[in-house]
């Protein structure tokens, strides 16, 4: 506890929990987060339509709150990792939105230079491990990275996120057990969007609180509310600072919707129209950051600078994503190997 | 400012599609996110969103339309305020784009000229594409054989993440048509164990990508429990996906398994290139005692052919196919890459070099009888696959020619194959990293 104390404080961003200043400024930011991948994620669905970006592109439109509310309780030097939906996550740590959608583009410019696309982006500078395209096997890998923490013994923690189709593979349940027995700092977060591809999570689950599924080896787990950031921020902190105390993994069940397709080419006839609609208009993450905003007595011309900006950041990102060239052909036989 | 809406790409392979249905008309105010149309694919049918908001202004591809060709503009949207009828010439939405490369379109049919070809005769013909020819398969298979199921994600309510199971679900329902949750190591083990106590099932993998998850089960369990079990404990069970480079879905999902399982004894390895050969070799497998990977290829779905109706056709496991007889070398090929020969023999045909083109189908057994034939009359081979060269297909078929017609040979045998590094996304690098034509053509040039 006094050791998460100690790591807020260093972040600067202390809970004072009262309504105040930094309650304010942080329910600010986050508003500008997620708006700024869903003004992404709009524009890379755009650009998918008119044939610039190809292959599988899964959008992140709707789970906003999830990757936002994580990263505000991370701070210098934690690792993140999650699968093939990772456009928000990698706008969340900080990566740069022209370089992410230029790698959608497959141009030179784009964090991977083209050669990974939708699925495949890195930075180390900013501890994004990935953009992971077989369901599962980032769980594995996540544990790796707590791993890394434990042996080098900082207090460094790693979020591991995936989807709840994911989490019934077995190399997942391996990760449970080995992460718990070495009581590795690792936050495995269940991003439950309900659906994996066209499956309910009733359907492929015979768990009905995923909650609950590291139990058996004694991780602590929760179930959050995806759709309101702040819930997501609060079980955060409480989720990192276990970790960094070291009392071993912890697990988050994240409750959370899509709005868009599995990736572009899903009919969706496993969901109605009327369900989706639903969620969008009672539970939408940005709204619901937006009249809390207006509450706490922000006023319009605010919220519209931040809409207007981040507008015309996502715009730059795009003719950025369709002016750059596309990697030289020599490219094609680079980072196979390193030399040794 | 008036945006144009353009027929969206809707899958990583759709390259035109029909337009169903139109649910705004013009006039109609459109909101972002509303659904204003409906559009068909091979695969499904899909709902266009707009992205933009504004008034319909005009339609420009009326309802019914099929073929319409992804980008084609396809309908007008006024902004708030503007009239509608002063939209005559629309600002285009995008700059222009460098196109995704096409990919290599296999001929659309064999030549009527297989003469050499030893084939039994089945009769009348029908032209359905390979994804029909697989679902018919497994429909016949199914209706013939209680012990016979199909399981997998997706393969039931969705119809197949690729749509090769359509149909099953509604005919045979959900005890012999499983949908199974993302675990590719268990249920491809529990398939196996079943198949070692006498049920006969067809596993789907989405793509052979996913089957590395299970690959334990399929070589230390289905391969080899015959043989440690002296004979008494067999595993009838069939592996199939597509496998293979799609398009542009980058490098975990681009990698062609064939010589990791023809590796493997104990296992039979197919794949097929045309509807005949998915129908007739799926259901080969099917019946087979033994287990039997099969690798599809998801380009090939959609593409159609013409396949015996016969109720009995089936092809035989371990027989090449001769598509199209040639004098002066030997093109060896499987899946999509037949697709490649048959282009290439073409060109060389027209620069005077008559090609040989072998579709093998089957990669285990290997039917090196016919490759061997072949060589003695041409004296050259070359053979052409997706996969890395290195202890590939053509590294194997090149050494048992060498072993067993080296005399015969009046050059070294030569291979075509995607070049040896992991898939990238980008199209331009994409395209040359897969074998095209002009490769198989520069390859024969090199040693005729
Ligand atoms: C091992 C493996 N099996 C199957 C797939 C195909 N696939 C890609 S995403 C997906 C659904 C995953 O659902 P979930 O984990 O809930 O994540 P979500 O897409 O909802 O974010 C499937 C089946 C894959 N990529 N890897
Ligand atoms: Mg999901």
């Amino acid at each position: 506890m006094a050791q998460a104390a100690v790591e807020a404080k260093r972040r600067g961003k202390g809970r004072d929990n009262g309504s105040g200043e930094a309650a304010r400024a942080r329910l600010l930011r986050a508003y500008h987060d997620m708006l700024l991948i869903r003004r992404f994620e709009e524009k890379a669905g755009q650009l998918y339509g008119m044939g610039l970006i190809g292959g599988f592109c899964h959008l992140y439109i709707g789970q906003e709150a999830v990757v936002v509310g994580l990263q505000m309780a991370l701070g210098q030097g934690d690792q993140v990792i999650t699968s093939y939906r990772d456009h928000g996550h990698m706008l969340a740590t900080g990566m740069d939105p022209k370089g992410v959608m230029a790698e959608l583009t497959g141009r030179a410019t784009g964090y991977s230079h083209g050669k990974g696309g939708s699925m495949h982006m890195f930075s180390k500078e900013k501890n994004f491990f990935g953009g992971h395209g077989i369901v599962g096997a980032q769980v594995s890998l996540g544990a790796g990275l707590a791993f890394s923490n434990w042996y080098r013994g900082n207090d460094r923690v790693c979020l591991t996120y995936f989807g709840e189709g994911a989490s019934n593979q077995g190399q997942v349940f391996e990760s449970f057990n080995l992460a718990a027995l070495m009581k590795l700092p690792c936050v495995f977060v269940i991003e439950n969007n309900k659906y994996g591809m066209g499956t309910s999570v009733e359907r492929a689950s015979a768990s009905r609180d995923l909650s609950k599924n590291g139990a058996p080896w004694g991780i602590a787990g929760m179930q959050v509310d995806g759709m309101d950031v702040e819930a997501v921020h609060d079980a955060a902190e409480q989720a990192v600072a276990a970790c960094r105390a070291g009392k071993g993994p912890y697990l988050l069940e994240v409750k959370t919707y899509r709005y868009r397709g599995h990736s572009m080419s899903d009919p969706g006839k496993y969901r109605t129209r009327e369900e989706i609609q639903k969620m969008r208009s009672e539970r939408d993450c940005i709204e619901g950051a937006r009249h809390k905003l207006e509450g706490l007595g922000v006023d319009e011309a605010e919220l519209k600078a931040i809409d207007d900006a981040i507008k015309r950041q996502v715009q730059e990102a795009a003719d950025f994503a369709q002016s750059s060239p596309e990697p030289d052909p020599s490219e094609l036989w680079t980072d196979v190997l390193l030399e040794g | 400012m008036a945006t144009q809406i353009l027929m969206p790409a809707l899958s990583p392979t759709m390259t035109e599609g029909k337009l169903a249905r139109w649910l705004k008309k013009v006039g109609d105010e459109v909101r972002a996110g509303d659904v204003i149309a409906e559009i068909e694919t091979d695969k499904a049918t899909m709902e266009v969103e707009a992205v933009d908001e504004g008034k319909l202004a005009r339609i420009l591809v009326d309802e019914g339309a099929e073929g319409v060709a992804v980008n084609t503009p396809i309908a007008v949207l006024a902004a708030d305020g503007e009239d509608a009828g002063a939209t005559t010439a629309p600002k285009q939405a995008s700059p222009a784009a460098p196109k995704p490369s096409a990919e290599p379109a296999p001929a659309a049919r064999p030549p009527a000229t297989a003469a050499a070809s030893p084939e039994k005769d089945w009769g009348p013909t029908a032209h359905i594409s390979v994804r029909e020819a697989l679902r018919d398969a497994m429909a016949q298979e199914m209706r013939a054989d209680d012990r016979v199921f199909l399981l997998g994600e997706e393969v039931a309510q969705y119809q197949g993440a690729y749509k090769v199971s359509q149909g099953l679900l509604e005919e045979f329902g959900a005890r012999r048509v499983i949908d199974t949750p993302i675990t590719e190591h268990g249920f491809t083990g529990m398939a196996v164990g079943a198949a070692m106590n006498g049920l006969r099932p067809i596993v789907e993998f989405m793509t052979f990508n996913f089957a590395m998850q299970a690959i334990d089960q399929i070589i230390n369990s289905a391969a080899k429990t015959l043989y440690m079990s002296g004979g008494q404990m067999g595993c009838p069970i069939v592996f199939r996906g597509p496998n293979g480079a799609a398009s542009r879905v980058a490098a975990q999902h681009s990698q062609c398994y064939a010589s990791w399982y023809a590796h493997v004894p104990g296992l039979k390895v197919v794949a097929p290139w045309s509807s005949a050969d998915a129908k007739g070799l799926l259901r080969a497998a099917i019946r087979d005692p033994n287990p039997v990977i099969v690798l599809e290829n998801e380009i090939l779905y959609g593409q159609s052919f013409d396949c015996p109706t016969a109720e009995d056709f089936v092809l035989p496991i371990g027989k090449a196919k001769i598509e199209r007889p040639g004098e002066h070398v030997t093109l060896v090929a499987f899946s999509i890459m037949v697709g490649v020969a048959m282009k290439a023999a073409e060109a060389l045909a027209a620069q005077g070099i008559s090609a040989e083109v072998i579709n093998l189908r089957s990669l285990r057994p290997l039917d090196i009888g016919t490759i061997v034939a072949s060589v003695k009359k041409t004296n050259r081979i070359v053979t052409v696959e997706e996969g890395w060269p290195f202890a590939g297909i053509g590294a194997e078929v090149n050494m048992q020619i060498i072993e067993q017609c080296f005399d015969w040979l009046d050059a070294p045998p030569a291979r075509v194959h995607g070049l040896d590094v992991p898939l990238p996304y980008a199209a331009n690098l994409e395209k040359l990293a897969l074998p095209q034509p002009e490769w198989v053509v520069d390859a024969v040039r090199k040693i005729v």
